[in-house]
């Protein structure tokens, strides 16, 4: 596997640090501090992009956020960005109404990779995410699930989540388990009547029965989450060179200019977001302040 | 009940005699949906190696409902409060779904192990690396993880 090699320079816009103008098209509530939107640009085509990059999204006269794409590249109709409100210029994003607008620059980072021999040959494909980390593995989790209908592997899709009113994509998840994936909930704190598991989110690797010596994983979450699911990935017998996790910083030129992403000898905003665990990913993941 | 028994994750890989030695302690149980497999305060009699079917360990909080602590599935252990005094459960579980497993008499196999050293300190390496684990999950929920962060 080579993320380097799918870097991709932005292929939008007359020069990378200047955003071009969207629209907000469509706007859905998925949690009480998630919101999608749904983009389109106000002039000239959309942007090509490959699973797992991220635009550089302004709120004008509040800043501009890293927000990974949550589409996927081959969707019909805008692009899509699923917002968490966590700071000034998040919840500026998500208190935008349809008709607002947004700047965006982008797509920035390396991808996923859903295009390699082992997948090709029917592989299972399995997706970890927590919290918000499954925005961007949802578009993944489409191609992989359309992958799977054409008969090559199966589509796991393993997610954590606090409480059972803060799992993003809540439907989506249910129509991906009714078409034929295997998909699994776990969440931290239970309300009366949820049905499913309860327990960190490494409890579904257990019963979900994935080929585990061919299988790829995506991995997505906050990093201690990543790193106890990539052990337990290993354990569970995946090759650490066929899982991949999605590492985040503090974006801000997304040119791997400015240095703010800076973690170890990478630049995540260039280098990243997504690198194998095997080697980097895992000394990355171990990095702490001292 | 020996090959069971050798195929319940607490227990594989061990030699044969060791899984023989637990399965003469063992017998084959099931539970309907919503029936407590064991009850807080009860004293603690049987360890439980699910088989099939998921079970919520729970604690009920006075005038608070019943909280759902975690959930356990098959291959996984119910209870530990077998293995020392004063034998006595600290939490209720209950059958979210028909649940079938495998109730090994804890007095009959705490004396197994007293009688064969052995197979004792095999038991209990196999019993610590399951607590060990479900301590290091206990951590991470304890983290609140998905909770607020601040970000831009």
């Amino acid at each position: 596997m080579s993320t380097r090699a799918e870097a991709a320079a932005p292929s939008s816009g007359p020069h990378p640090l200047t955003p071009r103008l969207f629209g907000v098209v469509g706007r859905t509530v998925e949690t009480s501090d998630v919101v999608t939107l749904a983009l389109a640009p106000h002039g000239g085509d959309g942007i090509e992009f490959r699973h797992g990059q991220f635009n550089m999204l302004t709120a004008f006269g509040v800043g501009e956020a890293a927000i990974s794409v949550s589409s996927a590249p081959g969707d019909e109709g805008p692009i899509e960005h699923s917002v968490r409100d966590v700071g000034p210029v998040t919840h500026a994003l998500c208190g935008l109404p349809v008709g607002g607008t947004v700047g965006l620059r982008g797509p920035f980072g390396t991808a996923w990779g859903i295009r390699d021999d082992r997948l090709a040959s029917g592989a299972d494909a399995v997706i970890v995410a927590g919290g918000i980390g499954m925005a961007p593995l949802r578009g993944l989790a489409r191609d992989l699930l359309a992958r799977q209908h054409r008969g090559h592997g199966r589509l796991y899709v393993l997610v954590g989540a606090r409480s059972p009113d803060q799992v993003v994509f809540a439907e989506e998840l249910e129509s991906w388990r009714r078409d034929g994936a295997f998909v699994d909930v776990s969440v931290d704190q239970p309300g009366p009547g949820w049905p499913g598991t309860v327990g960190v989110v490494t409890t579904l690797l257990d019963s979900a029965p994935f080929d585990a010596a061919r299988a790829t994983a995506f991995v997505c979450g906050p990093e201690v989450m990543m790193r106890f699911t990539a052990r337990a990935l290993v354990h569970r017998g995946v090759d650490a060179e066929r899982i991949r996790i999605s590492l985040e910083r503090n974006m801000q030129c997304g040119l791997g200019l400015c240095g703010h992403c800076q973690l170890g000898p990478l630049l995540v905003c260039r280098d990243g977001p997504v690198v194998p665990y095997a080697g980097v990913g895992a000394e990355l993941l171990r990095e702490r302040q001292r | 009940m020996e090959d069971l028994i050798a195929g319940q994750p607490l227990f594989s890989g061990l030699p044969g005699d060791v899984a023989a030695t637990a399965a003469g302690c063992a017998r084959n149980v099931t539970f309907g949906t919503g029936r407590l497999l064991l009850a807080e305060g009860d004293e603690a009699t049987t360890l439980l190696l699910l088989r099939r079917g998921r079970v919520a360990i729970e604690v009920h909080g006075g005038d608070r409902k019943t909280m759902v602590v975690e959930t356990v599935g098959p291959g996984q252990v119910v209870g530990w409060s077998w293995m020392v005094p004063p034998h006595t459960w600290s939490f209720d579980a209950r059958a979210l779904e028909p649940v079938g497993a495998i109730a090994v008499d804890a007095a009959c196999l705490r004396a197994k192990a007293e009688a064969d050293p052995a197979f004792g300190y095999e038991l209990l390496g196999r019993i610590s690396q399951a607590l060990l684990q479900r301590l290091q999950a206990t951590r991470l929920r304890l983290l609140d993880l998905y909770g607020d962060v601040d970000a831009g």
